[in-house]
């Protein structure tokens, strides 16, 4: 909040405890007439207010009832959080409003900018009431324009917080998904690595390799880096740890299908390649772990 | 600490129980290196399970009883490193290039058999 209190404005410029009690008793009579104001104007502030969202073209993602619906809504809670001087309420409508809306693809200037011009129509309205009386409409604009700010700020707070809420969610969802490490035979594991490779995502790929090697007591693991395009230095230096790291578990790596890119990158850095097994796609790296666990597969037919 | 050598076999198992001081190494090395001809071991299996550091002395060490050993005329296996060991070794640079590793004492014991029929063949 920026501004201060009428009150305390009084109470500070003018030091007069007559001044002061008397202002003390005029803040809440005004706020008590501003409610009432927009109680008894309730249908054509809503309408206006709909009608300048549809105008500034925001919202698009939403059918014009549904907007007044939710209109109807948020203008309620900002009329209760104005007589109440309480947020949660609008807090919590705030949230659950983000929480509809943001899978909708509603932008964070689309909600700030519908707040801002529901404290636009209402400042209007009242310009239109106290025109005659220019203190009057001061003093009201003096309790009115604290809250209103306050309300704009709690609902686009509100808002921003809940996208990011739902974006550290699905950046979890995207890591726990993105480094399976599975076991296809026994002794046997697969890692395939799939979309960009950021130190991170490398930092957890290795910590689950490690503990899916104990867990799985591994022979040979073949990471497929089929699915990624590029990597840089320090995440193709961690996949080389990665490799050096499982063969002190006793665990040989085969790391398949490494891009043009990718192999620039490791020669670049000046990777030892002759610790490394490689082949060149997923399919060369499971025979080759094959031959290593003694495996040998042959059709049916060979066999009989 | 000092480190209990058993033998089970052909082959000698030391278990190291907690963390090793430089002293305790050296002993180790010297113990093992006395042991493996006195037994006519064939193989050394050296358990780092319950390892939770180790440090370049450690792992230099480790390296030359493996070198030591092999001009002993026997093989040896290091089993048992934890995950976060062996990698916090390897970001060390500590990669135990030419020595034996294997996931815990069954596969290394699994390992030397294979190594001792592959010698008799």
């Amino acid at each position: 909040m920026v501004r201060k209190r009428n009150e305390d404005v009084v109470v500070f410029t003018q030091n007069t405890t007559i001044e002061a009690t008397e202002s003390n008793q005029t803040a809440p009579r005004l706020l008590r007439e501003l409610v009432a104001h927009l109680r008894q104007n309730r249908t054509p502030l809503r309408e206006e207010w709909v009608r300048r969202i549809t105008e500034a073209q925001l919202l698009t993602a939403m059918s014009k009832p549904e907007i007044f619906a939710e209109a109807t809504s948020v203008y309620d809670s900002y009329v209760v959080a104005l007589e109440t001087g309480t947020f949660e309420a609008l807090q919590n409508y705030a949230r659950s409003l983000s929480e509809r809306i943001i899978p909708r693809g509603v932008e964070t200037h689309e909600v700030i900018g519908i707040v801002l011009l529901l404290r636009d129509v209402l400042a209007r309205s009242l310009f239109a009431k106290y025109q005659g009386n220019f203190e009057e409409l001061n003093r009201i604009l003096d309790a009115y324009e604290p809250a209103a700010n306050r309300i704009a700020n709690t609902v686009a707070v509100g808002f921003v917080q809940e996208r990011e809420r739902i974006i550290r969610q699905q950046q979890e969802a995207i890591r726990e998904l993105s480094t399976p490490v599975l076991p296809v035979r026994e002794r046997l594991l697969i890692l395939p690595i799939i979309g960009v490779m950021d130190p991170q995502r490398a930092r957890q790929l290795t910590e689950q390799l490690l503990h899916g090697i104990r867990t799985n007591r591994a022979k040979v693991v073949v990471i497929d880096t089929t699915g990624v395009a590029a990597m840089d230095g320090t995440v193709a230096n961690h996949l080389v740890l990665t490799v050096q790291a499982s063969r002190l578990l006793g665990a040989t790596v085969i790391v398949t299908g490494l891009s043009p890119e990718i192999a620039q990158t490791l020669v670049t850095i000046g990777v030892d390649l002759n610790k490394m097994n490689t082949a060149g796609d997923l399919q060369g790296g499971i025979e080759q772990a094959e031959r290593l666990l003694g495996y040998k597969v042959i059709p049916i037919a060979e066999a009989s | 600490m000092e480190v209990p050598i058993l033998k089970q076999g052909s082959y000698l198992i030391a278990t190291v129980q907690g963390a090793l001081t430089d002293a305790d190494l050296l002993e180790l090395r010297a113990a093992l290196l006395e042991r493996v001809v006195r037994m006519r071991s064939q193989g050394v299996i050296l358990d780092l399970t319950a390892l939770d550091v180790m440090d370049s002395f450690a792992s230099r060490t480790i390296r030359e009883i493996a070198d030591m050993i092999r001009l002993r005329g026997a093989a040896t296996v290091i089993v048992g490193i934890q995950p976060e060991v062996a990698f916090a070794m390897v970001q060390l640079g500590l990669t135990l290039e030419e020595v034996t590793t294997a996931l815990d004492l069954e596969e290394g014991l699994a390992y030397l058999n294979q190594k001792s029929k592959e010698a008799r063949i």
